[in-house]
């Protein structure tokens, strides 16, 4: 499963299978872009994307001594924001300097009827964790998120 | 799975002789036929929780072993803390005491099958299930912290289940040396809105019938009557136990280092068991438990309400209510001496056998029950706890069916309405504020459960003692 980003040509989710849960993948030009399509990946695990209207933003600052270490963190800030504030998220924008990282997350209240949930996240994994420069312009953001 | 990589030493056991760090072998109990089934990720991961320090014995996987985080589902594991053991909250999971309950009715099939339709929609409407449902319980904070130390007693001296319940639980329906104190901000604040609902995925409450009887002695001490249906209900310490779940990983981690741990894989994260961030996990984790303890007896509480008002006396006694994602502090004999373990068992039941001193007295001379929730179609079983269990595994068995596909390939292979429509036809009804969860958790992306409980009745883990068949699902 994969859709065309927003945010550039290399930008794009997808997800990949675990025995039990699901494995979100993000790629984009830069580790910002990856980080912001491996969270849409995590909503298209629960729902789609497509049907979340963005009425609110939410920021989230966050640090962590490595990259693939803050790529959990966000994912995971994500989950509780969700939960917390019981929201669903359809848009993201990331900037990182130095592991630290400013995040803004774009959605509404979750709507049981309109959006349909599938699954609740539970938690981002460091199960096949990764963030990484696969190549010269093209990062890769990924692990198993527990559903 | 590769079988060449393990020694055959029984029909349904076979073990990897330590090698590349292993402190300890590894054994897989499953038939041939599951083995070969299996991910390789469950050989990789089994041997990497014997690579932990303090390992006892052997790290073991159960029948429904499948690829997990760190340990497989499926994965036990036990510990001695004077032998620099470790405690791992990877090896516990992100739904911390996730776990199944299953209450007794006198109610026949047909009795239940009368009002079938208006009694699925009940419990669906009053069990709050699935993303953004919330419970009627608000706590406060002195209301949180006395439900995190107090657990299903909690919920009872409440009103929200009944005292007689507790000799059926484990541990009295209370974890001791609890510490809410360890509980975060954020693992409190989503938990709030959330006691006594049921989540999402592969979280369920059915109400099924005894559908066959393999153990009539057994069958007859748990209350089980062939004929007569039963209410079953699966989901953990929800929010509370996923924020605990995430913050201690981090923290074990970002730690391992610090302690000397050299960890096989990240998702292993740990700590000694004596260690200051041991403890505080111990504590919290141990809040945790209680809160799905509370969680579950809240929830049948509520199914007491719905079946009231269909079916006049119906109390629901409780069965029996088991985790299956927790660490134990647990006395077991290793080589002829008892030992004080730290046993973690990550989708894995205990299974005191007979005679076991926690077991309630009625149930002691027959075994724990231990809950086996199948998929939606295939049914669910009663197991008991076996006295070879104990050396075996540590007194514990499988937990489930166990998937043998992933979620993107269910929902490629099904719709979630010919789902909801196929198991109508079977007389099944299906209530799920999601379709495709519903196609998610399709009956065929789950391995055979009758597989999976026989390999552990011949592996000598528990022993079978009733089959549970659907007629009611409400799915998260």
């Amino acid at each position: 499963m994969s859709a065309a980003g927003d945010h550039g040509a290399a930008a794009r989710w997808e997800h990949f299978p675990h025995d039990a849960d699901i494995g979100v993948r993000g790629y984009g030009a830069s580790p910002e872009e990856a980080f912001a399509q491996a969270a849409l990946a995590m909503m298209a695990a629960i729902l789609d994307p497509a049907t979340v209207r963005i009425e609110q933003t939410i920021d989230i600052v966050l640090e962590a001594p490595r990259l693939d270490l803050l790529l959990v963190d966000w994912l995971n800030a994500l989950i509780y924001e969700m939960a917390e504030r019981r929201m669903v998220f359809g848009a993201f924008e990331v900037t990182i300097e130095d592991h630290h990282l400013k995040g803004r997350a774009l959605g509404e209240a979750v709507s049981r009827a309109r959006h349909a949930p599938a699954v609740e996240a539970k938690g981002a994994t460091y199960t096949e964790l990764a963030c990484v420069e696969d190549w010269p312009g093209l990062w890769r953001a990924q692990c198993v998120i527990d559903v | 799975m590769d079988l060449s990589r393990f020694e055959k030493i029984s029909d349904t056991a076979w073990r990897v002789a330590p090698f590349g760090g292993m402190r300890a072998p590894a054994i897989v109990y499953a038939s041939e036929e599951l083995m070969k089934e299996m991910d390789d990720k469950v050989f990789e991961q089994v041997t990497n929780v014997a690579k932990l320090p303090g390992i006892v014995r052997a790290a073991y996987a159960m029948p429904d072993a499948h690829w997990g985080y760190g340990f497989p589902i499926g994965g036990v594991a036990a510990f001695d803390a004077d032998e620099g053991g470790v405690v791992s909250a990877g090896g516990v999971g992100f739904d911390v005491s996730c776990g199944v309950r299953t209450h007794l009715t006198h109610l026949t099939r047909e009795q239940v099958v009368s009002v079938q339709q208006e009694l699925a929609d009940a419990l669906f409407e009053h069990v709050p299930a699935g993303v953004g449902s919330e419970g009627e319980i608000a706590l406060d904070e002195q209301g949180l912290n006395a439900m995190l130390l107090g657990g299903a007693q909690w919920a009872i001296e409440r009103g929200l289940g009944r005292a007689e319940d507790l000799d059926r639980i484990e541990e009295r329906g209370c974890a001791a040396a609890a510490d809410p104190a360890a509980v975060s901000e954020h693992a409190r604040k989503r938990q709030r809105r959330e006691m006594g609902t049921l989540g999402s995925g592969n979280h369920y409450l059915e109400v099924q019938e005894v559908a066959e009887i393999f153990d009539e002695k057994t069958a007859a001490a748990y209350g089980l009557v062939k004929g007569e249906c039963v209410v079953t209900i699966h989901c953990g310490s929800r929010g509370l136990g996923h924020q605990i779940g995430t913050e201690y990983l981090r923290d074990m981690v970002i730690s391992a280092q610090d302690y000397g741990i050299e960890l096989p894989d990240r998702e292993l994260a740990c700590a000694p068991i004596k260690s200051v961030l041991g403890q505080k996990y111990l504590g919290a984790m141990r809040a945790a438990i209680n809160c799905a303890l509370a969680n579950r007896e809240i929830i049948g509480h509520l199914a007491r309400q719905v079946f009231a008002r269909f079916f006049e006396n119906e109390g629901l006694p409780l069965m029996f209510d088991v985790s299956h994602n927790t660490c134990k502090v647990e006395r077991h004999a290793v080589d002829g001496e008892t030992r004080q373990l730290f046993v973690h068992r990550k989708g894995a039941t205990r299974a005191f056998g007979p005679g076991h001193e926690s077991l309630p007295e009625a149930l002691r001379p027959y075994g724990q029950p231990v809950l086996i929730g199948g998929s939606m179609g295939a049914g669910s079983y009663v197991l008991a706890g076996m006295e070879t269990s104990e050396r075996q595994s540590f007194a514990s068995a499988c937990h489930g069916a166990g998937r043998r596909m992933s979620r993107h390939a269910a929902t490629r292979a099904w719709g979630g309405r010919k789902v909801v429509d196929d198991l109508r036809a079977q007389g099944i009804i299906i209530k799920s504020p999601s379709l495709r969860g519903v196609a998610e958790e399709a009956p065929g992306a789950y391995k055979d459960v009758r597989a999976v409980v026989d390999s552990a009745e011949a592996a000598g883990l528990a022993r079978k003692v009733a089959f549970l068949k659907p007629l009611i699902c409400v799915k998260g």
